[in-house]
């Protein structure tokens, strides 16, 4: 039979595929993660400046995804409720961070930020560090995570329609209200979803960060320019305990991104 | 901001929704991208030129495209057929498979470059040798662009009318035909806009890169790390105009994106 015969050909490359260029890369995460045992991995992962290096992480995730959160929330509902001129513009604006470069990114905030730049000269004078600190670093975040929660909450806002919130403005409740027990519920999986993967994107940028950060060790490193700072040290046990930490949560982002999924296709 | 009329309170609300999100978007992202471009063109047009086309900058630039471009080819064709085998086949571990696909936008791309260098290095228990060459780069940029034709292939595939096929074939239509005539102009779109969007990706890629590719100037140097590099010499000038390049690439990217998207619901508007 030609037909079964092409169709496991076509599961042979595929799952071949995702053998070479997927599977094997992160089980060599586990592997070599625990090739010295477990002390060893966790004697290298409370280094004091791995563990800053986490925390500094932590934080820039926790002020870049409510931000993104709140932000894509509201710029799916003026993108789809407001019929305003411009709004295509504006949804490709939400795109932008998905085709630009982080490095570019990077570049963009250290020309803005620096001695010389827009706003540089004027941090300076009052005193805020930007550049080579928290501030530019939450910036350039904030800027590649940017699109994933509005990306989610456009489509299901479309596909709800506006119905529901008309009968209840049409009841008397107002915009508040309508939002806070109509709206938010029945997008409430679209933003769950657009928070995984936001918080999965701020947990895992480089390059933007890596442009901005200035690399200072147990200072501004993150938990990924660590496995690099690591990695170029000749600190192999370290970078791959780092890398097993982050290889763990985005199983995890996995996880959620699959147990989520299809709830959102069948509300 | 409690009222009693309903009218004036949708307006309020739609002045502040619009007012806040245009606000986030300029301070966020207009702002620092007009920086750049403004400080592409400090020292004039003429300069702006002669360091965007420096040996260098042009090595970089063309190893990158040229990267993306082998990329993109490759995704177009594995990744729809791997969208195939998940929508049509039936096999064990199915959605398992499914779920992994998103791997790559969840793994920090660092890591990525870690363990691919752990495994494609020269420490390779497979012993393949591929760290610090273009086939390195290409093998990176496969591993962050994995899921992007999949996942937009995907979902035309699922909605795909089977009966149409199925009266192409009892027409005497064989396997190629139906392929061709039918499934492909219906997915073909999908695939134009996933390839753009790998595309975009991998000519801005840094963290798998920085690690595996061994950044050699006019080698192994790519438009990202070429920026990098110049950022931390301190040659803004060589970094901005090849950022403003690569920037130009990400507008017509999306441009492209939107012009496939245009053509593919010309009917549902018409």
């Amino acid at each position: 039979m030609p037909r079964s015969a092409s169709r496991y050909g076509l599961r042979f490359v595929a799952l071949g595929y995702l053998l070479v260029v997927l599977i094997a890369p992160l089980a060599m995460v586990f592997w070599r993660a625990f090739d010295k045992g477990g002390d060893h991995l966790w004697q290298s992962l409370s280094d004091p400046n791995t563990v800053h290096a986490f925390k500094l992480t932590l934080i820039i995730a926790a002020i870049a995804v409510p931000l993104n959160t709140i932000f894509g929330i509201i710029c799916g509902l003026a993108i789809v409720r407001q019929r305003f001129p411009g709004a295509g513009i504006v949804n490709a604006i939400v795109d932008l961070p998905l085709a630009i470069s982080p490095v570019v990114v990077g570049l963009s905030l250290f020309l803005l930020f620096g001695r010389t730049g827009w706003f540089g000269p004027w941090f300076q004078h009052h005193g805020i560090q930007m550049l080579f600190a928290l501030p530019s670093m939450v910036i350039a975040t904030i800027f590649v995570s940017l699109p994933f929660v509005a990306r989610e909450v456009v489509p299901t806002l479309r596909e709800i329609g506006d119905e529901q919130e008309q009968a209840a403005r049409t009841l008397g409740a107002g915009a508040w209200t309508t939002f806070w027990r109509i709206t938010l519920p029945a997008i409430r999986w679209a933003v769950i979803y657009g928070v995984v993967l936001t918080t999965a994107r701020c947990l895992g940028e480089y390059g933007a960060v890596a442009v901005v950060s200035g690399h200072i060790e147990g200072q501004t490193e993150t938990a990924t320019l660590r496995v690099q700072d690591a990695y170029e040290n000749f600190d192999l046990p370290g970078a791959y305990g780092i890398s097993l930490v982050l290889a763990v949560i985005s199983v995890l982002v996995l996880v959620a991104m699959t147990l989520l999924k299809p709830k959102e296709s069948s509300p | 901001m409690r009222r009693s009329s309903r009218r004036p309170s949708e307006g309020a609300q739609a002045a502040l929704s619009l007012g806040f999100t245009t606000a986030y978007l300029s301070a966020i992202v207009i702002l620092p991208i007009a920086a750049l471009v403004w400080a592409s063109r400090a020292d004039g047009v003429g300069s702006f030129w002669e360091v965007a086309s420096s040996p260098e900058a042009v090595a970089a630039l063309k190893l990158s495209l040229g990267a993306a471009l082998v990329v993109a080819a490759v995704n177009a064709l594995l990744g729809t057929i791997t969208a195939w085998v998940l929508v049509r086949d039936e096999f064990h571990g199915k959605q398992f498979v499914n779920a992994l696909i998103d791997l790559p936008f969840a793994l920090p791309t660092i890591v990525a470059g870690l363990t691919l260098l752990a495994l494609y290095g020269p420490s390779s228990p497979v012993g393949i040798s591929i760290a610090f060459t273009r086939t390195a780069i290409v093998a990176a940029l496969l591993f962050v662009t994995l899921p992007f034709v999949v996942r937009t292939v995907q979902p035309v595939l699922l909605e795909l009318d089977r009966e149409t096929e199925e009266a192409a074939r009892s027409l005497g239509a064989g396997e190629l035909r139906v392929f061709r005539s039918i499934i492909l102009p219906n997915i073909l779109p999908g695939i134009l806009s996933g390839v753009a969007l790998a595309f975009a990706r991998a000519v801005g890629e840094i963290g798998a890169l920085v690690l595996i590719s061994g950044n050699l100037p006019f080698k192994t140097e790519v438009a990202s790390v070429f920026v990098f590099n110049h950022i931390q010499s301190g040659d803004q000038a060589g970094a901005a105009a090849v950022a403003v390049v690569m920037l130009l690439i990400s507008f017509g990217i999306l441009l492209a994106i939107g012009g496939v998207r245009f053509l593919a619901t010309r009917h549902e508007r018409a």
